[in-house]
């Protein structure tokens, strides 16, 4: 299987986000970037699938703050090929973003073979509607499936499970090649210690593969960012741990709960 | 004596594989298998390779056996087994490390919380994951100003290594706030690192993480070499442990004091200033890097002495014998762990041996503790009331 890992960066909350000066963007002075969570699944479950079935796992990510250090930590737990393509992820859009990685495949860096699966995180923090995978496929001319939390190899392709809303789960068979929106791998994504990532660092290359950046980058006019406005309604009992316990039944108590 | 153990008996270049060749490594061909090590490890009932077993089969060439294994996922660090060893073999900081970074190298799937606690102190510097541009959050709350070796643009006699709990836990600041007052009070040419500084990664080392710490050794040596200091004085033990065994490695030439020792050189100054009576009896456990480690048993023991209105009680294990916390070699973040594995935690076993002292307070040394004891305090049944409180805490409270 020629599997083909598609990783994102994205701010990382530990920092506090701040609106910058211009009122529309994240202000970027204390900002840091770390691999958007369910693309580490997407990572797990192409590793699972090359230890299970066989095959290659090349990770592909657009230029970003700390991407190297990513792509590094993707080899040492044993992708075996790293690529960068040297267009700047930031201002990109979703839509111009799934076009960059479209064109990675028609550039003769990466075709679309018949055994071709590519796994995306579902979502990231940046794009909560899931659209870079489907809009990814669209590019591809492949079938396309979101919020997968399992993928074994079968006979004639891919056994998927798929997760809906309350609780249910729907089983599909997938013909590759496919693109697959991973919510979840089937185990927690792998800890790689940090000698052998420093090995790698060392050792391995990340392949740059120039893609020419895209002329319209973005879809969405950003008007305004803010921060939720705090609505005032919590209230903080002070005291010793006796009474703040009093004050807390006697409003438990009031609101009816006890 | 066994436990006080020299540093330099390896270098950082050596392996499991180079290990028998080098001085503490022939000493393990000299072990008499006597099991010492074994019946005195807290968890040794746990383990399917017992201190005493890794040794002999690194001699009989069937070491992979025990990297296959997680057995040592249940050793704490605790110095037990290298203080008592009547060969004088480096278990806890030489051979267990080195058996337990392969076991890291060889199986992908480590317990989630521990996995988390080593991916933060990679990328924030600190284990559980906080803003590194937090760190000194704390000292707006010092009441003492505490300066910032950057700004004091001079050399200082003391860099004050704060470390993670200590700057980030809520309870661990009370140690800062505290060492912080009394730095002031005998008017101690001090500073801190501020936000630069990271976790010294001795968790890092002992806990089977050697690029880790490697990474955090590297990253603090740079910082260090910014500046000029006379020594490093730490609160956590295991900083403490990281400054006077490793660092060395990686060419730190200034001492290292543990706060306790720091102050306990400073008590005849000191003891004038301890005026308010705390009126309570106090039982001391010895934290496991500052006591078996380094053999210093008694410096904690002579401030929480001069403290007026202070009883100090024994536990039934003390100094060389006091029973670990539970916290060392990654059992910080494994507590789930034993958990499921259906072992009981060292911390509630060393805290039924503080409450059957009838003393009102379990003092401590070493940041882990805190957390660890006020825990299992909780789940421990006992009559009278009983409180966790830092040495250094308890002399700040005296100096009112």
């Amino acid at each position: 299987m020629n599997i083909l890992v598609i990783l994102k960066m994205v701010p990382d909350t530990v920092e506090e986000l701040n609106v910058s000066a211009d009122g529309k963007s994240l202000d970027s002075e204390f900002l840091r970037f770390k691999l958007n969570d369910p693309d580490e699944h997407a990572l797990e479950q192409g590793l699972i699938l090359k230890e299970k079935s066989g095959g290659k796992v090349t990770v592909i990510a657009l230029d970003a703050p700390e991407v190297d250090d990513v792509l590094y930590t993707a080899l040492a737990k044993g992708a075996d090929r790293a690529v960068k393509i040297p267009v700047s992820q930031a201002g990109l859009g979703t839509k111009a973003t799934a076009k960059v990685l479209s064109d990675f495949f028609s550039s003769g860096a990466g075709a679309v073979t018949p055994d071709t699966l590519v796994l995306v995180g579902t979502y990231a923090i940046d794009d909560l509607e899931g659209e870079l995978a489907p809009m990814l496929a669209v590019h591809l001319g492949l079938p396309y499936l979101g919020v997968v939390s399992s993928v074994a190899a079968s006979d004639h392709g891919l056994i998927v499970q798929k997760e809906f809303a309350g609780g249910l789960r729907g089983e599909f068979e997938v013909e590759l090649p496919a693109v697959l929106g991973i919510q979840s791998a089937e185990k927690p994504p792998r800890y790689v210690p940090v000698a052998k990532v420093r090995a790698v660092m060392k050792s391995a290359k990340i392949d740059e593969v120039e893609i020419p950046a895209p002329t319209d980058t973005v879809c969405l006019d950003v008007q305004r960012s803010y921060k939720p406005e705090a609505a005032g309604r919590a209230e903080i009992f002070e005291g010793s741990p006796e009474e703040v316990a009093d004050k807390i039944v006697d409003a438990l108590a009031k609101s009816g709960v006890i | 004596m066994a436990g006080v153990a020299e540093a330099a008996v390896v270098d950082r270049t050596t392996t499991l594989q180079t290990l028998l060749n080098t001085p503490a490594g022939k000493r393990m061909i000299t072990c008499i298998q006597c099991g010492t090590c074994a019946g005195t490890c807290p968890y040794g009932d746990y383990m399917e390779f017992s201190p005493r077993l890794v040794i002999n089969m690194l001699r009989r060439g069937f070491i992979d056996e025990v990297i296959k294994s997680d057995s040592l996922l249940r050793c704490v660090a605790c110095y037990a087994c290298t203080a008592k060893c009547p060969r004088n073999i480096r278990l806890t900081d030489v051979l267990l490390p080195l058996v337990k970074e392969q076991v890291l190298m060889n199986n992908t799937q480590m317990p989630a919380e521990f996995q988390k606690s080593l991916e933060n102190m990679h990328r924030y510097g600190n284990p559980m994951g906080e803003s590194p541009r937090k760190r000194t959050a704390w000292t707006a709350t010092a009441g003492v100003k505490v300066p910032l070796i950057a700004e004091v643009k001079r050399e200082v006699d003391v860099l004050w290594f704060v470390e993670c709990y200590t700057s980030f836990y809520a309870r661990g600041q009370d140690n800062s706030r505290a060492t912080a007052k009394l730095f002031a009070a005998l008017g101690v040419d001090f500073a801190i690192l501020g936000n630069d500084e990271k976790c010294a990664g001795e968790c890092g080392q002992m806990t089977w993480e050697s690029g880790l710490f490697e990474s955090l050794a590297e990253y603090n040596m740079k910082l260090f070499g910014k500046y000029k200091f006379r020594r490093i004085v730490t609160g956590d033990a295991h900083a403490f442990n990281a400054f006077r065994f490793r660092y060395p490695m990686y060419g730190l030439t200034q001492p290292v004091e543990h706060t306790t020792q720091f102050f306990a050189r400073h008590l005849e100054q000191l003891k004038p200033k301890l005026k308010k009576p705390l009126n309570m009896v106090v039982t001391y456990h010895d934290p496991c890097c500052l006591g078996r480690a380094v053999g210093c048993y008694e410096d904690p023991r002579a401030l929480l002495q001069a403290i007026p209105g202070v009883k100090l009680v024994e536990m039934v294990h003390n100094r060389v014998n006091a029973v670990c916390c539970g916290g060392g070699g990654g059992g910080m973040w494994l507590d789930t762990y034993y958990k499921q594995k259906g072992m009981d935690r060292l911390s509630e076993r060393r805290v039924k041996e503080a409450i059957a002292t009838g003393a009102d307070v379990l003092a401590v040394a070493c940041p882990y503790e805190v957390s660890r004891f006020e825990d299992a305090l909780k789940v421990v049944p006992h009559d009278k009331p009983m409180v966790v409180r830092d040495v250094v805490e308890l002399l700040a409270e005296s100096i009112g």
